[in-house]
């Protein structure tokens, strides 16, 4: 069915004045570079929305407000705008949005940004409003060109054509007259059925980039007199510097500056290698403050005792405690997961350039207003002084995306004192210990089962850091206590039981954390969908069985379940040494179950064969990259499943680099399938929902395998060893 | 002093003896496809050809190069049957280590022009994507050698 839109005039006047009054944009970034003319973009063109400018070489540009960090929005977002616009698609070129209002989350009130897998639902009507918008003045301007009326012409291809006389102009020939058009009162989205975009695998406007070395991420980026900036930092979170030695590091050729700043020691050099050896030579001694002493062990140990203590409730329906009295059978189990890091493949940097009265950035963020605001406010600059160039992002996963603005921040420290152009680059050690971790999290959970084995009683307490707390968002997220970020998943859980009970501890810690792709979801599915299969057990029924009988409430937990199993063969023979195991999760508004394929060698080490992925995230936009989202996330949460620790002692952490903190390699690469499910809900997020249910899917495989229950990660070889 | 040959191109570079190949390309030449990940070979994203070998630049002493032919990312022809398989297997998602996937997969199939599931594995091992793009690759390298079979151009 169709939908008319009231577009509010005095916001399309608004955003037709910024964009045509002149306001220059932000950092090119020609993504595909259009074959014949080159990427020169025409003085004079069609601009009638703040997401769209039409050349009249007949390229189309879509301005993109959200980082590409891999996810695909430099395609996705496009591919809306195209559905509408009805424009070539081999004549899209990708620009990525200044820092303007007019760029800002179309659901996190004031803030440009990009994060929650929420791209594609949040620009779902704002885009394809846009490319309407353009096409309707593009057909008046034909229609006026020709004399005849607009509903006696249709846009095609790039092309407005008038059928009764076979006349056909170009969208480039058509945009100069476009742009005097009166802008549309009401647009006239496409009936679904329609689409010829839309839910098709178009090809990544950004692969040609990133397959012959040109794509810029923001480490790549210089300008001249640019200068290196590498960072000595605490090695105990909220350390300072006691004292330190700058002549070694000064008579290093090329070493032009050492500087102190908040966060430690900047040594300045013409490039990174003289910096970096420069700052061997530093000898700091540092102040280490309040956290020397930490230590994992410990913290393990105080979680486990705040576990046992009643915390702030989360959920309570019905009475856990009274029926787990009544229970047949009552099973309780202690869970562990630990810090992480994000580990992207760019380490952070950032490039400041500062002058008297303006500044440029140029970085790869997932918080464009928030990163600029910081640096004006410590540069002394008005916010509309700073423009942000967000460059491509070598990964994100939350990382970049910080309500502390910790690498930007920096930066316009280093570039504020040295007053030249200056790009700080973090190196792996720098970015494995900088913190910003997804928390360590400790989890005591109980159930009671009836004498059917139905569970009738379930109760979870919640320990780890809380991710909000103090940042910009804990008046929005963070309510009664509970920071919604520590408990997503565990008190929605989908299954149908009488009775739940979910409390939470926040620590205070001192060490950063942040979300960490799937945020509180990649633990709580691990541990919510672990114990289910412990229940399962207990109760003596085949695992997936037991879920769908559970989910009678909630048919799309079902619908992938019953996908998944079914795609995997869920129950029929497999070979010697293998096992199966399920998981079914809610994140994002998508649905995913996962069946993981498992062996488990005599020495302990793990093998996962096969992954079968089912989906169901509403629409989808390009299947492709849903796909590839899907394989993504299973490979993130495996690596962190089978590898990944951040640990402390003496305060320090103990990981340094890949060595010590191991990703998935293409040797333990399972094969992996994805099943969508076709749907005509709105569409939801794929960037996350792909990684919470895979560490459990692999627990519960190599539970049916060994009868050995995982219940702390990373999968540790030497517990599942034969004896 | 040193003249290194990159692309078929020589030049001239004043550089420490011992600064690593990696930041020579980038910094000097001007070369930013050749990526920093770790900084210690753990990861690959900094691997090019050395006389035809894929190496990691980020531990390779500048001073070791002379006389010897370097290839990076940038030295691909587009036509390469690696980097066609790469665009229609749609490989990259952050595409930050590609670059030494690439290279990698383009020295594997000069040795190797019908690579196993196996043959691929150990060599690429050496070479990490956060995004996990690892099937791709594997599919694309089997694309990329049936190209080669019929008489594709490395």
């Amino acid at each position: 069915m169709s939908k008319i839109i009231n577009i509010s005039r005095r916001d399309f006047l608004k955003t037709g004045a910024l964009m045509g009054g002149g306001l220059v944009l932000g950092f090119s970034l020609p993504v595909r570079i259009p074959l014949a003319e080159g990427a020169a973009r025409s003085s004079k063109s069609f601009t009638p929305n703040a997401f769209i400018r039409i050349g009249t070489d007949n390229l189309v540009t879509v301005i993109v407000n959200k980082s590409e960090m891999g996810q695909g929005v430099y395609t996705a977002l496009p591919m809306l705008i195209a559905e509408e616009l009805e424009c070539d698609w081999t004549r899209i070129q990708v620009e990525a949005a200044p820092v303007n209002p007019a760029y800002n989350h179309t659901e996190w009130g004031p803030l440009q940004g990009t994060g929650g897998s929420s791209s594609v639902r949040s620009t779902w009507m704002q885009f394809r409003k846009a490319g309407a918008t353009a096409r309707l003045m593009l057909v008046d301007a034909a229609a006026a060109t020709w004399k005849v009326k607009p509903s006696a012409c249709r846009a095609e291809k790039g092309f407005v054509i008038h059928d009764a006389t076979k006349k056909k102009l170009s969208y480039g020939k058509l945009a100069l007259n476009a742009a005097k058009m009166e802008p549309p009162k009401d647009v006239l989205l496409k009936d679904p059925k329609d689409f010829k975009v839309i839910g098709q695998s178009m090809k990544r406007l950004d692969t040609p980039e990133k397959v012959n070395g040109k794509g810029m991420f923001g480490i790549d980026v210089k300008v001249p007199g640019m200068l290196i900036a590498v960072v000595a930092r605490s090695p105990v979170f909220g350390g300072k510097v006691k004292r330190y030695n700058a002549d070694k590091a000064r008579a290093v050729p090329g070493v032009r500056d050492v500087i102190q700043i908040d966060s430690g020691v900047a040594v300045i050099a013409d490039h990174f290698w003289q910096a970096r050896h420069g700052l061997d030579l530093l000898d700091i001694q540092w102040e280490e403050g309040d956290m020397a002493k930490l230590s994992t062990q410990d913290m393990r140990k105080e979680y486990a005792e705040l576990a046992r203590k009643p915390g702030t409730v989360a959920k309570k329906k019905g009475s856990a405690e009274e029926a787990m009295g009544k229970a047949a059978k009552q099973l309780e189990a202690e869970y562990e997961v630990p810090y992480l890091a994000h580990a992207t493949m760019e380490p952070l940097n950032c490039l400041v350039d500062v002058r008297k009265e303006s500044c440029e950035i140029w970085t790869g963020t997932q918080f464009q207003t928030a990163d600029r605001n910081a640096a004006a406010k410590i540069l002394g600059l008005k916010p509309e002084q700073v423009k942000l160039h967000t460059m491509l992002l070598g990964g994100g996963f939350g990382r970049r995306a910080n309500p502390a603005s910790d690498f930007v921040s920096e930066a316009a420290h280093v570039a504020k004192a040295v007053r030249k152009p200056v790009k700080v680059i973090w190196t792996r050690e720098d970015d494995m210990r900088g913190g910003y971790y997804r928390p360590m999290w400790y989890d005591r959970i109980s159930a009671g089962l009836d004498g059917d084995g139905k569970p009738i009683a379930w109760r979870h307490t919640i320990v780890g850091q809380s991710i909000i707390s103090g940042t910009f968002f804990e008046q929005a997220m963070i309510k009664n206590g509970i920071d919604a970020t520590s408990v997503e998943g565990a008190q929605d859980i989908p299954y149908n039981i009488p009775n739940t009970f979910v409390d939470l501890h926040s620590p205070k810690t001192g060490v950063p954390v942040l979300w960490w792709r799937s945020v509180g979801h990649s633990h709580t599915a691990f541990v919510v969908e672990s114990f289910i299969d412990e229940l399962a057990h207990a109760a003596g029924k085949d695992p997936y069985e037991f879920r769908k009988g559970l989910l009678t409430e909630h048919s799309r937990h079902k619908g992938v379940l019953e996908l998944a199993a079914q795609k995997a063969g869920w129950g029929s023979p497999l070979a010697e040494g293998r096992a199966r195991g399920i998981a079914v999760h809610e994140s994002f508004g998508s649905f995913v179950a996962q069946v993981a394929e498992v062996s488990v060698k005599p020495s302990g080490e793990v093998r996962v064969h096969r992954v079968v992925c089912a989906i169901d995230c509403g629409r989808f936009v390009n299947p492709d990259i849903v796909e590839a989202q899907m394989e993504s996330g299973i490979v993130f949460g495996l690596t962190a499943a089978l590898h990944g620790a951040i640990t402390f002692k003496d305060g320090r952490v103990e990981q340094s680099n890949f060595h010590d903190y191991p990703l998935l390699r293409m040797e333990q690469m399972p094969r992996v399938e994805v099943h969508i499910m076709p749907s005509k809900e709105n569409p939801q997020g794929v960037g996350e929902p792909g990684v919470p249910p895979i560490a459990p899917a692999v627990a519960n495989a190599i539970f049916a395998s060994t009868g050995k229950r995982i219940r702390r990660l990373p999968i540790r070889a030497d517990e599942l060893k034969k004896a | 002093m040193f003249t290194i040959e990159v692309n078929g191109k020589k030049h001239k570079v004043d550089v420490n003896p011992d600064v690593p190949l990696l930041w020579v390309i980038r910094e000097h030449l001007g070369l930013t496809g050749t990526k920093y990940g770790c900084g210690i070979a753990q990861c690959g994203s900094c691997t090019v050809l050395i006389d035809g070998t894929a190496q990691r630049s980020c531990q390779t002493p500048v001073k070791d190069v002379q006389g010897k032919k370097i290839t990076t990312i940038e030295g691909v022809p587009g036509s390469h049957p690696v980097v066609k398989a790469w665009i229609a297997e749609d490989v990259p998602q952050c595409g930050y280590c590609q670059s030494g996937q690439i290279m990698e997969a383009v020295a594997l199939l000069k040795k190797n022009p019908k690579p196993s599931d196996d043959d691929i594995d150990s060599a690429m091992s050496g070479n990490l994507c956060r995004c996990g793009t690892y099937q791709r690759i594997r599919r694309a390298i089997h694309r990329a050698a049936g190209t080669i079979a019929k008489g594709g151009r490395q």
